[in-house]
């Protein structure tokens, strides 16, 4: 794996504020918007900082609108920003520099490029030409990429006849085929089968220790984030939240620890210890404050007949959303 | 430039794979591309007849010259950007071409060719069909035949380069189909498509002389049947290079502009 001195992607008091013309309901309000429209600002990023390190995956988290696929956008050069600086591998993105797409993708899980209606192939072929990619060079990257995401019986098939996964891997081996030192990963896994999920995360590894790139990546599954990412990125209204390590994320948004205890069967009544979550064949999960983690657990041993005790960090969907609820003004 | 060539070739497979798939609806469109002229060449065809044979400077068999070589210069020329365009910023499908390494407009320009390649060869046995049916006479001079050639070639690139522009309105606004309808009712009657100009009243023919309507389908079947001296196929070949200059240039700014609100309102 490659490390270089100068981060891979610099983010500056990024800004980007959408136009949003606004209507009020009623016929009224309509022919009102006909002679004047309500033009409203909103910012999808409201002034993030960060930066990537060459061969980084970072992963990018933040609910529904909270401005992560407007920032991939800018950082691809898909959209201007307002305000505030961008470089990727050194170059502004929205000066859409030849030289610089051709090192950069962008994934959209939820959209594709592929031509529906005929084999990825095809698809395959086009990008080769549209990225001059030497035909030797292509040949290696196309077995390379066959082999890992086993695309083999895919590559002849119609895209409208392949399964949502199936496509998924198609749409990723498209967007990588001239070999993007920077990757940028919008909900590569939305909608896929854990099975799926658990190829696409294996291949990214993959593909970043093979060549070195650097990916930065948003998903709702917190599996993709735990499996892929120690670094996250997390912003909510467009504001950043938390940058950091994975592990100090739910250190510092938790104040909590979760205890599973079992003993024989669900009657005793241990909310004298903490806050009983759940309880199923006697299997108890219990909340309790990470300070008194410690007198619990003591007082829980000697009381009752443990037969089994775990002390446990919150599941890290928890604490995400912990996080974005303290992100709510 | 090689990269280019190749960038063409590939989009080229690309298509032809793509067709295939379309034979049905690629049927449906020609059909729809040879009824429309055959219709306005029965109804001249009739209109003649009843009045001894001829209307204006054309008699009946120019007639059926006149809308069999339209017919092939229209489906030459035309495009179906204007219907896609406002899908593909509308479905952010503009999105994936602006992260490719070249300007999205050579992806159409060849996929455009390559369809009319394919389609070219059943629309000129259809034209033969028809010319042997409605008795077309056309006997054009030599000369006509090698101008004819350019001013089919310019009138193509200048109609794609426009419509490519006014295509491009669908980054303003998210009602495009009321601006396409009216460039096509335009078309309709100014390019020469409904009747020969010629036939016109003369007012309609100076507009349609200076606005580009004549210079995208009309000019190039006059060419070819023989009703223009070599001076006034020049300055009309200098018209179509006028508007090709103006329509290069139009692409340009609103393309430029067009992205600047592409990236205002969201992708």
């Amino acid at each position: 794996m490659t490390t270089m001195k100068s981060p891979a992607i610099q983010v500056q008091n990024l800004r980007k504020v959408y136009t949003v013309s606004e209507q009020e309901a009623g016929t009224m309000a309509a022919l009102g918007s006909l002679v004047r429209r309500r033009k409203v600002e909103v910012a999808a990023v409201d002034g993030i900082s960060f930066d990537l390190a060459a061969g980084e995956i970072v992963g990018f988290l933040g609910p529904n609108g909270a401005g992560k696929t407007t920032t991939l956008k800018m950082l691809s050069g898909v959209l201007h920003p307002t305000s505030g600086d961008a470089t990727v591998l050194g170059y502004v993105p929205s000066k859409r520099e030849k030289s610089f797409l051709r090192q950069i993708t962008l994934v959209m899980g939820q959209r594709n490029q592929l031509v529906w209606d005929i084999p990825a192939l095809h698809s395959f072929e086009l990008n080769r030409a549209i990225y001059r990619i030497p035909q030797e060079d292509y040949r290696r990257m196309l077995d390379e990429l066959t082999a890992l995401l086993e695309l083999g019986p895919l590559l002849h098939k119609p895209v409208r006849n392949l399964s949502l996964g199936e496509r998924m891997k198609c749409e990723i081996a498209a967007a990588l085929l001239h070999r993007p030192s920077v990757v940028f990963l919008d909900e590569p896994t939305i909608g896929l089968d854990v099975t799926m999920q658990r190829r696409i995360r294996g291949f990214i590894t993959e593909y970043n220790r093979r060549f070195g790139a650097t990916v930065l990546l948003t998903s709702h599954y917190m599996a993709d984030v735990e499996a892929l990412c120690k670094r996250v990125v997390v912003i909510h209204h467009g504001k950043l939240l938390f940058d950091g390590d994975l592990s100090i994320l739910v250190q510092k948004f938790t104040a909590h620890k979760t205890i599973e205890v079992q003993i024989g069967d669900c009657q005793a009544d241990l909310n004298a210890y903490g806050e009983v979550v759940s309880c199923s064949d006697g299997h108890f999960t219990l909340r309790v404050p990470k300070a008194e983690t410690a007198r619990v657990t003591e007082r829980l041993l000697a009381d009752l007949p443990v037969i089994d005790l775990l002390v446990e960090d919150p599941p890290i969907e928890e604490v995400i959303e912990l996080v974005f609820a303290q992100g709510n003004p | 430039m090689k990269a280019l060539a190749e960038l063409y070739a590939q989009q080229f497979k690309t298509t032809m794979a793509a067709m295939f798939q379309y034979r049905a609806s690629l049927f449906i469109w020609m059909i729809g591309q040879v009824l429309e002229p055959l219709v306005y060449l029965i109804v001249w065809t009739i209109v003649s007849n009843s009045s001894g044979g001829s209307v204006g400077s054309y008699t009946t068999k120019e007639f059926a010259a006149y809308f069999i070589v339209l017919m092939l210069v229209n489906q030459i020329t035309y495009t179906w950007i204007m219907y896609e365009f406002e899908y593909r910023v509308r479905e952010g499908i503009l999105s994936f071409a602006l992260l490719k390494p070249v300007h999205p407009i050579h992806s159409d320009i060849a996929d455009n060719v390559s369809s009319k390649l394919i389609t070219l060869p059943i629309m000129i046995v259809i034209a033969v069909g028809l010319a042997v049916a409605f008795h077309a006479s056309i006997s054009p001079p030599l000369w006509a035949i090698g101008v004819f050639i350019p001013s089919l070639l310019l009138a193509f690139l200048v109609r794609f380069l426009l419509e490519w522009t006014l295509a491009q309105a669908a980054f303003w606004t998210t009602r495009v189909s009321a601006i396409n309808q009216t460039y096509f009712v335009l078309l309709l009657f100014l390019s020469g498509q409904i009747a020969p100009l010629a036939l016109l009243p003369h007012p309609v023919q100076i507009a349609a002389a200076i606005l580009p309507f004549r210079w995208l389908i009309s000019f190039p079947v006059e060419i070819l049947l023989g009703q223009h001296t070599p001076a006034q196929a020049l300055m009309g070949l200098g018209a179509q290079v006028a508007w090709l200059i103006v329509s290069i240039v139009l692409v340009r700014v609103v393309w430029r502009a067009g992205l600047r609100v592409y990236s205002a309102v969201g992708a």
